[in-house]
């Protein structure tokens, strides 16, 4: 279990604020996402849960141990995976992965059961040196290095960022079959989309969390009416929805419009303000609001 | 639209025995927001860097902004933007410097520097910022200011190298909106992404696999061909099928 509480952490002599009071608790098994963009303060946050850094003022537990007060022992029972690649450039694959389970009193063979689905995939590439892998492999490798002494707690800083959809996606499943080995994960990202792999998320921006709770959750508590609008001329229906007094906001959605509307507004009403604008074939319906609505909603 | 800013033909290159990039075709028109997709490895940069002019084809031909990729790399280096999510400004240097010093090297003489930059900052709404170091600006801000300086010179065709990447959605479609008034100037925006919502913003999109391009079309016609929903589908189908590692 993760306790945090009223984290906060500046830089700069106070100047540049990282985080501004944060509290959240992560149960055993979880699978909990820390949701937003760069520069929120989603990496400090996770230096001072593994220990890495020192908060200002404010407290976290992991797993009943201090991470300023147990620091060592915290590092024992923790993984983590930074967000910038950070193992042994000119060290080989197996090597890398040998000298951070010697670090940990343990042997690749005794945990080997543990990486095994991840580490098969780089297995083949064991003797090419780590500075010389493509992205996902380092990835993957990194991964097994944060997982080989068995932690009870995994901190993975933006896994994903830079990762192309398919291994995405292979990696969130990866991180489902940990997840059930009873491993509690805490993962930051910036992808919106991978909110919905987590059991909880807290969507965080400006160095403070701006909700939290399930993604359903987080979803269901969306304030706003929200239709889709779909068009030919997707980039001048834009700016003829931002003219309209009672949209709140429009923004591109994949092939749609989002636009967030005024109560009591009917979608015929804007269908006839674009039809007389000559926008004569757009189709206009509700729509379930996304993670990524309720942090733009959120942010607005 | 009907002049053609990039056309390649037969487009390849080996390091050894491995063909990074295997015999890729098409063509760009003038204005066309073009998506470049593709997975991890899947010959992307290799390709780009080609038509950037910064690495020799193994083998085929072809022009970007009128220069052939061979012979005339020098010229396209002059002709064409770039800005990447990796490197797009210089975070030691200040907001004004970093113009200063892109417009330079794109050959634009001190005058215009000086003139361009002030109608840049006020456009951008970065007057407040013009002294500031580029480090301590907001990422989606940074990235807003890196396409202004990718396109200072008024380029035929700006190459986007995951632009977005960790951009926060509102920032994100505020860039792409700036994509959308560069391509109504007449720029060409040739644009790589692993947000699938972005490759619907693009007019055409190329999926590539192994070093081959497997699809190129309008986003509505990629998802009506491979019976999809989304982007996002059609990329994981045609993805999933690659055989090389990465």
């Amino acid at each position: 279990m993760i306790e945090v509480e009223n984290l906060n952490k500046s830089y700069r002599k106070g100047n540049i604020k990282a985080l501004n009071g944060i509290s959240f608790q992560v149960n055993d098994g979880e699978i909990f996402g820390v949701i937003g963009p760069d520069g929120a303060g989603k990496s400090s946050l996770f230096r001072i849960l593994a220990s890495l850094i020192l908060p200002d003022s404010g407290m976290a537990i992991m797993n009943g141990l201090d991470v300023v007060k147990d620091y060592r022992k915290v590092r024992q029972i923790i993984g983590y995976m930074p967000g910038r690649f950070s193992l042994y450039q000119d060290l080989s694959v197996e090597e890398n992965l040998a000298f951070f389970a010697t670090l940990f009193h343990t042997t690749i063979e005794e945990n080997y059961y543990l990486i095994k689905d991840i580490y098969q995939q780089i297995e083949p590439f064991k003797n090419r040196r780590a500075g010389a892998l493509s992205g996902g492999m380092k990835q993957k490798l990194a991964l097994s290095c944060a997982l080989i002494h068995k932690p009870e707690i995994l901190i993975l800083d933006e896994p994903t960022t830079g990762v192309d959809p398919v291994s995405r996606k292979e990696f969130w499943d990866m991180l489902g079959r940990l997840r059930e080995q009873g491993i509690t994960i805490l993962v930051s990202t910036a992808y919106m989309d991978e909110a919905s792999r987590c059991d909880r998320i807290a969507l965080i921006r400006d160095g403070g969390f701006i909700a939290s709770n399930t993604p359903q959750g987080i979803i269901d508590d969306y304030a706003e009416v929200l239709w889709s609008v779909e068009g030919t001329q997707m980039s001048a229906l834009l700016t003829a929805l931002r003219d309209h007094a009672g949209i709140k906001t429009s923004f591109a959605f994949g092939d749609k419009h989002h636009v967030t509307v005024e109560k009591g507004i009917h979608p015929n009403e804007l269908k006839q303000y674009l039809a007389d604008k000559g926008f004569g074939d757009v189709r206009i319906a509700p729509v379930e609001p996304s993670v990524e609505d309720c942090f733009m909603a959120l942010t607005n | 639209m009907s002049v053609k800013v990039i056309e390649v033909s037969d487009l390849t290159k080996k390091f050894g025995n491995f063909t990074a990039v295997d015999h890729i075709a098409f063509d760009v028109m003038e204005g066309e927001i073009f998506g470049f997709l593709g997975a991890n490895g899947a010959g992307k940069t290799t390709a780009m860097q080609m038509l950037c002019g910064i690495s020799m084809p193994t083998a085929g031909k072809g022009t970007v902004a009128g220069y052939d990729i061979i012979k005339e790399n020098e010229q396209i280096k002059r002709n064409i933007g770039y800005m990447s999510q990796k490197f797009s400004l210089y975070e030691d240097l200040r907001v004004w410097e970093n113009i200063r010093l892109f417009g330079g090297i794109y050959g634009l003489s001190d005058k215009a520097i000086a003139e361009k930059t002030n109608t840049l900052l006020k456009q951008l709404n970065f007057e407040q910022e013009r002294n500031t170091m580029v480090k301590y600006l907001p990422l989606g801000w940074k990235q807003k200011l890196a396409f202004s300086v990718a396109i200072f010179h008024e380029p035929r065709i700006v190459f986007l190298d995951e632009p977005t990447g960790g951009v926060d959605p509102a920032m994100r479609r505020q860039f792409w909106e700036m994509i959308y008034d560069a391509a109504d100037r007449g720029i060409t925006v040739f644009v790589t992404t692993h947000y699938m919502d972005e490759a619907e913003y693009c007019n055409r999109v190329s999926i590539m696999v192994d070093g081959r391009i497997d699809a190129l079309d309008t986003p509505a016609e990629l998802r009506r061909r491979f019976n999809a929903e989304t982007m996002d589908e059609v990329f994981q189908q045609l993805a999933r099928k690659a055989k090389r590692g990465e």
